[in-house]
């Protein structure tokens, strides 16, 4: 189970922007490397990235092999209500990771 | 059966010469007139209007493995103006892709950091998708003294 950390503010005034951090440990191999016997290592990335914030979608990537191992993605969103954000990251081999944060709206 | 050294040790050159051959195969790069026609699958002809669209790389990168990137479009980012997506592509490495964002105006800022992989010293390109469907391009070149891919090739 790949682990995921998540910095979100616990609480945020109505109407300010707050940033969200974002990591996940995966190795993302690219698929272009080889190994000493000269065989392909197969590619196992992540594919996509996307967050919702309390069901509503408001930030998605698409990602490939040029993304560093442990993706790392930071991004920022308005703090409209209180609720709760979403991440799922999905790629190669069925990797499919789900992690959710509260948010404190005053 | 009896083997001479001499023999042995052609033999072994010539094993250590198809184990180079193999390396040698690497994939094909990326070359920026395939960046322009991944560019161009996003642009749909259209032609992005350079600035606006800031990439910040630093200048020299020892690790081409992992390299911090950060992006800010200047926008208003409100209901009616604000950043659709990102896009950001590379000339060499073996693709031309690196991530693609979606963003709307609930992000408030159109600022992301990330952390790329770079094979080679090169130019990357950022285009912002406005949401008017007009398209804004920064550029950010960077030197790589030890690129990514290589790492585990002996």
């Amino acid at each position: 189970m790949a682990r995921a950390l998540i910095n979100v503010p616990a609480k945020a005034a109505k109407g300010e922007i707050i940033e969200i951090k974002t990591l996940i440990s995966h190795p993302m191999e690219t698929g272009f490397r080889v190994t000493f016997n000269g065989t392909l290592i197969p590619r196992d990335i992540i594919n996509t990235f996307r967050v919702t914030y309390n069901g509503v979608e408001i930030f998605a990537a698409e990602l490939s092999s040029a993304m560093a191992a442990n993706p790392f993605i930071t991004f920022t969103t308005l703090a409209t209500e209180s609720g709760t954000l979403e991440f799922h990251w999905a790629g190669d081999n069925g990797f499919s990771v789900t992690e959710t944060a509260t948010l404190v709206v005053e | 059966m009896h083997t001479s050294r001499r023999k042995l040790l052609a033999g072994s050159a010539g094993l250590a010469a198809a184990g180079l051959m193999k390396l040698t195969l690497a994939p094909a790069q990326a070359t920026p007139a395939s960046m322009t026609v991944a560019m161009q699958k996003i642009l749909q002809g259209a032609k992005p209007t350079p600035g606006r669209v800031t990439i910040d790389l630093p200048p020299l990168v020892e690790n081409g493995g992992t390299v911090p990137m950060g992006i800010s479009v200047e926008s208003p980012m409100t209901a009616t103006d604000y950043v659709k997506a990102i896009h950001v592509f590379n000339e060499k490495n073996p693709q031309p892709q690196v991530i693609s964002m979606t963003l709307g105006p609930r992000a408030g800022r159109a600022q992301i950091t990330t952390r790329i992989r770079l094979a080679d010293t090169q130019n990357i390109v950022a285009i912002a998708q406005m949401s008017d469907g007009s398209f804004y391009s920064g550029e950010a070149f960077v030197i790589v003294t030890i690129a990514a891919c290589l790492e585990d090739l002996p």
